[in-house]
């Protein structure tokens, strides 16, 4: 299977190392570097060690290479193509790719020439969730009943990463409408995770995390309504940030469930993550939800760690969720959570564990919710005015068919539960209950919070399973949102990043630590992820499918 | 009328759509048996509220059993509030205008897309809540209300369900004397705020495509969704067509004054939809309802209620009461009658839960603002109603009185003038009883401590003096004690004349008629010269 890989290596050269003469160049400028973050090369990544070094800011690297003239953004991008092309016959991350990418680079590459101003995420490649609406590509969230739809503007997500000069590469893959923990209800394709492609990358978001984790591109966007970013940063060994409900338009976002989505932030590094969140964050006149709060230069922030200090984190409180360690979670995640925790302590932490009582209570309330909002959010494809339309001789049967021939099975099911949820007479037992668990649950996060700064938990129950486990047990798969599912409820922000591995596929499988905190406090988070990755050692989260890209292109 | 609409439409038939165009494809044509509940069948209606009942609409038989029956009746109205741009989006909204002209993404109900408020939404339908008498919601929502119907793009209508904008409130008005007379009040059970649907375009048979014969094909125009309404609900508390007409000729006079909607019926700016039941009189139970629809003018509300009371009657009288369906019908302007529109199929479930894009409507910040709008109005009117120059309470209400509300950050209700001393300060100025730098000294002692302008006046002394003899006493003395004055004045420094005014006006104590004084110093100034 490996033998697609086998491609020439100059394909698959950049941007995971540089000619050696761009290395030495590079060397040079290292210390001319005033970014705070520590700004190691990419070339540092090519580099023979027998220690591991930790994950470094893509962006910044690129941006730095760029306006140093050590490589062309056509140099750069045509690698990210090519490193692309070859993975994705296995993995199917993409619904569809750009094919203005290599001009974008090359318009880039001309103002560069011209010492023209570029913006900060300028030949930055981004994929983007296919539910989120991109004006010059189809969008279909992952469903056949949009299937060929192209949307008429950008989210306002897609607009900033534009105007930030930031290149879409793509549209990925996910389950259909974000409904599914596995992408493997998308209407189009299953995706692989890269770590081991007989199992899945986590959904909803499933083709950015793996796009991401396979380095086919640099970041990308997902949405997260109940874990869609953070399980499947977990299972694919990337960073995922959930941003705090509010902080981010959803205008542009398909919507599942309007009360619960978020658009998040895949990433290689802690920081990368970081500066996507910024890009993308803000009031929005155009979602009424979002706030009017500060955006801090999330990135900026980032501490060095090459300081002598032995415990930068000194002091913070971190509360571990009991329950999420707790029956029914994989002993290997446990473990390399509670691994993760004592790392923390290392690192100045004073870990305690923590209880929600409420906690079990999320996932009734979760799907109750979602299922709702859904019923009532999907009930604009009716095959009216786009997407996939009948042909019939009634107006009933024009719902009923364009419906049942355009939607999958896990969202009718969805809207099905919801509708019920919402008639007549269960309204109270159901959808109204449900937002009384929510307050409690809001509350009791709230409370945990006043005595921590961070909670810590596993991101999922398990790691990545194999594709088709789960598939006809929906039980067991809205069982592994568990972990992800309080903190949309909670409307607060969760950062996810690698923190360890289990037994299991040919390299072990990455296992994810979700961090939360106070609403608006996504600042904290990062700072926090990036010291821990910073410092979290003989950890390499690159998985096998391009690992050998790597080792091998000295 | 509506094939001429629906060629129109075949002028702009993809702009519905940036990319798939729905409605071109012949495959795509759609039979529909549903009529349009709002018809393009509209009759003349006049611009001015009059009802015109024909003598002709009851029968002197029925009139016989009527007596012993009692109808009720209750309305829904829905206003289109005359917003520059849509309910939740920036698309302006004119009758008329192309189909599918004034849409975007938003009122299209396209994927991803978000409604945002706009806020003289909520302005207007406060405005209207007052002037309608009702309890205002500090804290109001909006909910989904869910149903599928090719005119909703979304798939649900933004409106307001348990907690309505406002309500518990009524509307008076007197009936015409040609129609007996009378003050009646109407109770409002609620108004609430909601957006617009579009309207499906129909072409009967054939002048759209010849070759599929279906009885009836549509189109949808989206111009009109998302267009801001009010819906104002009453309670069940008319009993004859005319105080129905007269209730929502009432209403339309009212959005018209306040400004909120162009009150067309023609247009479908306020549109009446009826309720009518009928019982035995005495009989505490309602009466199957029966809903009227389609009703383009007051004097069709009229004219539909009396016939369908009559029709119901008539069931009733000839013991044919489950005759009597709970349906929808519709007024048929030329046949005078009503017709059976659509049958209830049960009671429809909505599935309303509260609106998760937008948040909650909080009126705490703009309602006393809006609130004082109409308290200053009702000052305004009560003022009128005591006998006063309507301009010049106007100019004291616009000037002075608003801008001592203003510095003293007081709403009229907290100042202490009432709208009878206003009125009478205006009269004692016009009357000459005092002069209007008088009448500003007393208003502000009014707004400040209250009284009367009579008790004010004489316990300061300030009447007006108006004797002649007594201002040319005061204008001679002037006269005398400034000689080098008067020298310079007659030796051509007339400017002078404003100096002498003004000392006169001293020694009077402000209480000189000015035209008097001046005429009189005038005549002193140029006597000798």
């Amino acid at each position: 299977m490996l033998s697609t890989l086998q491609t020439p290596r100059s394909l698959s050269r950049f941007p995971l190392h540089f000619p050696s003469k761009s290395f030495l160049l590079h060397t040079s400028t290292k210390s001319l570097s005033s970014e705070p973050v520590t700004f190691a090369s990419l070339t540092d990544q090519s580099i023979p060690t027998t220690t591991t070094l930790p994950p470094q800011s893509q962006i910044l690297t690129i941006r730095h290479s760029l306006i140093s003239r050590q490589v062309t953004a056509t140099e750069l991008v045509q690698s990210y193509l090519n490193r692309l092309r070859i993975t994705e016959p296995q993995l199917k991350s993409f619904l569809h790719v750009s094919d203005t990418v290599l001009r974008e680079a090359h318009e880039l590459d001309k103002k560069i020439n011209n010492n023209e101003e570029v913006g900060p995420l300028a030949g930055v490649l981004v994929g983007v969730k296919d539910n989120i609406c991109t004006a010059d590509m189809p969008s279909t969230g992952g469903s056949r009943i949009l299937e060929g739809y192209r949307p008429a503007f950008d989210a306002t997500a897609v607009r900033k990463i534009k105007e930030l000069g930031g290149i879409v590469v793509g549209k990925t893959n996910l389950d259909e409408f974000g409904m599914g923990s596995t992408t493997e209800s998308s209407a189009f394709q299953v995706t692989a995770n890269p770590w081991d492609v007989s199992r899945v990358p986590g959904g909803s978001s499933g083709g950015s995390a793996a796009a991401v984790s396979a380095r086919q591109c640099v970041v990308s966007l997902g949405s997260d309504t109940g874990g869609s970013v953070r399980q499947p940063a977990s299972f694919c060994g990337v960073v995922g940030l959930k941003p705090t409900y509010g902080r981010v338009s959803r205008f542009g976002l398909m919507a599942y469930a309007s009360s619960l989505d978020v658009i998040g932030c895949f990433g290689s590094s802690v920081a990368d993550a970081g500066i996507l969140l910024h890009a993308i964050s803000g009031h929005d006149r155009l979602d009424a939800t979002t706030s009017k709060q500060d955006v801090p230069d999330f990135a900026s922030q980032l501490v060095s760690t090459n300081s002598s200090e032995s415990k930068p984190l000194k002091g913070l409180r971190v509360g571990l969720i009991r329950e999420t360690v707790d029956n029914g979670v994989d002993t290997g995640v446990i473990s390399t959570i509670r691994a993760a925790a004592s790392h923390l302590e290392e690192l100045g932490c004073f870990v305690t564990e923590v209880t929600l009582p409420s906690f079990s209570l999320g996932l009734p309330a979760y799907y109750i919710i979602a299922s709702s909002e859904s019923s009532s959010n999907l009930s604009r494809y009716d095959g009216v005015r786009y997407g996939n339309q009948a042909v019939t001789d009634d107006l009933n049967s024009l719902y009923g068919d364009s419906r049942a021939n355009g939607f999958g099975s896990e969202v009718k099911m969805r809207v099905l539960m919801g509708t019920y949820a919402l008639s007549a007479g269960y309204y109270d037992a159901y959808y109204k209950r449900a937002q009384q668990v929510r307050t409690i649950i809001r509350d009791s996060f709230k409370a945990a919070l006043d005595q921590n700064d961070i909670l810590i938990s596993p991101a999922s129950p398990s790691p990545a399973y194999k594709i088709g486990e789960k598939k006809n047990d929906p039980l067991a798969m809205y069982a592994g949102d568990i972990m992800t599912v309080n903190v949309n409820l909670a409307g607060l922000p969760a950062l996810v990043i690698p923190c360890g591995f289990v037994e299991g596929g040919p390299a072990g499988l990455p296992v994810g630590l979700q961090m939360i905190s106070a609403a608006y406090d996504e600042g904290k988070l990062l700072k926090v992820g990036h010291i821990f990755e910073q410092t979290l050692e003989n950890y390499k989260f690159v998985p096998p499918l391009i690992a050998d890209d790597i080792i091998t292109s000295k | 009328m509506a094939s001429t609409i629906f060629r129109n439409f075949q002028a702009h038939p993809f702009l519905l759509c940036p990319t798939t165009a729905l409605f071109g494809r012949r495959s795509r044509v759609l039979y529909c048996t549903m009529r349009n509940p709002e018809s393009q069948t509209a009759t003349r209606e006049k611009q001015q509220p009059q009802i015109k009942v024909s003598p002709h609409t009851q029968n002197n038989r029925l009139d016989k059993f009527s007596k012993d029956y009692d109808a009720v009746i209750g309305i829904e109205t829905h206003v289109q509030l005359s917003t520059l741009t849509k309910a939740f989006c920036s698309c302006p909204y004119d009758y008329g205008s192309p189909p599918n002209t004034n849409v975007c993404p938003i009122c299209m109900g396209l994927p991803g897309a978000l409604p945002v408020l706009n806020s003289k939404v909520i302005e207007f339908a406060v405005k209207l809540g007052l002037a309608l008498n009702c309890k205002l919601s500090l804290d109001s929502k909006f909910d989904r209300k869910q149903y599928f119907y090719p005119d909703l793009p979304k798939g649900y209508q933004i409106s307001q369900f348990d907690v309505p904008i406002a309500s518990g409130g009524y509307i008076d008005l007197d009936l015409p004397v040609e129609f007996g007379g009378g003050h009646r009040r109407f109770g409002i059970t609620r108004v609430h705020m909601e957006e617009d649907a579009g309207k499906l375009l129909h072409s009967e048979n054939g002048s759209y495509s010849q070759e599929i014969a279906l009885p009836l094909h549509f189109a949808v125009d989206l111009n009109r969704a998302g267009v801001p309404l009010l819906e104002i609900v009453s309670e069940p508390e008319m009993r004859t067509g005319i105080e129905a007409a007269e209730y929502a000729a009432e209403l339309q006079r009212l959005v018209r004054y306040l400004g909120v909607s162009n009150g067309n019926m023609q247009e479908g700016s306020l549109r009446c939809d009826v309720n009518v039941s009928v019982r035995p009189l005495g009989q505490l139970q309602f009466g199957t309802k029966v809903e009227i629809k389609n009703l383009n003018s007051f004097s069709s509300v009229s004219r539909a209620i009396d016939f369908e009371i009559s029709r119901q009657v008539q069931l009733l009288s000839q013991g044919q009461g489950d005759r009597i369906l709970q349906e929808t019908r519709q007024w048929e302007e030329g046949a005078q009658k009503t017709v059976t529109m659509r049958k209830k199929e049960g009671l429809a479930d909505y599935r309303y839960f509260p609106e998760p894009d937008l948040p909650a409507v909080s009126l705490r910040e703009d309602v006393l603002f809006l609130a004082n709008d109409i308290y200053v109005a009702n000052f305004f009117d009560a003022t009128i109603a005591k006998g006063a120059d309507v301009k010049l309470a106007t100019n004291w209400i616009m000037s002075d009185i608003a801008a001592f509300m203003k510095n003293e950050k007081l709403a009229i209700s907290e100042v202490k003038l009432t709208p009878q001393e206003l009125a009478e300060l205006i009269a004692c100025i016009k009357g000459g009883t005092i002069s209007g730098k008088i009448g500003k000294q007393i208003l502000f002692e009014l707004l400040a401590k209250g009284g009367t302008v009579k008790g004010l006046i004489k316990e300061k002394d300030l009447v007006q003096i108006v004797d002649p003899v007594e201002i040319e006493k005061m204008v001679d003395k002037v006269l005398a004690e400034n000689p080098k004055q008067l020298e310079q004045y007659r030796s051509g420094k007339t400017k002078l004349q404003g100096y002498f005014a003004g000392q006169i006006m001293k020694v009077s104590k402000g209480k000189a008629n000015p035209g008097l004084l001046n005429k009189i110093l005038l005549e002193k100034l140029n006597a000798n010269s």
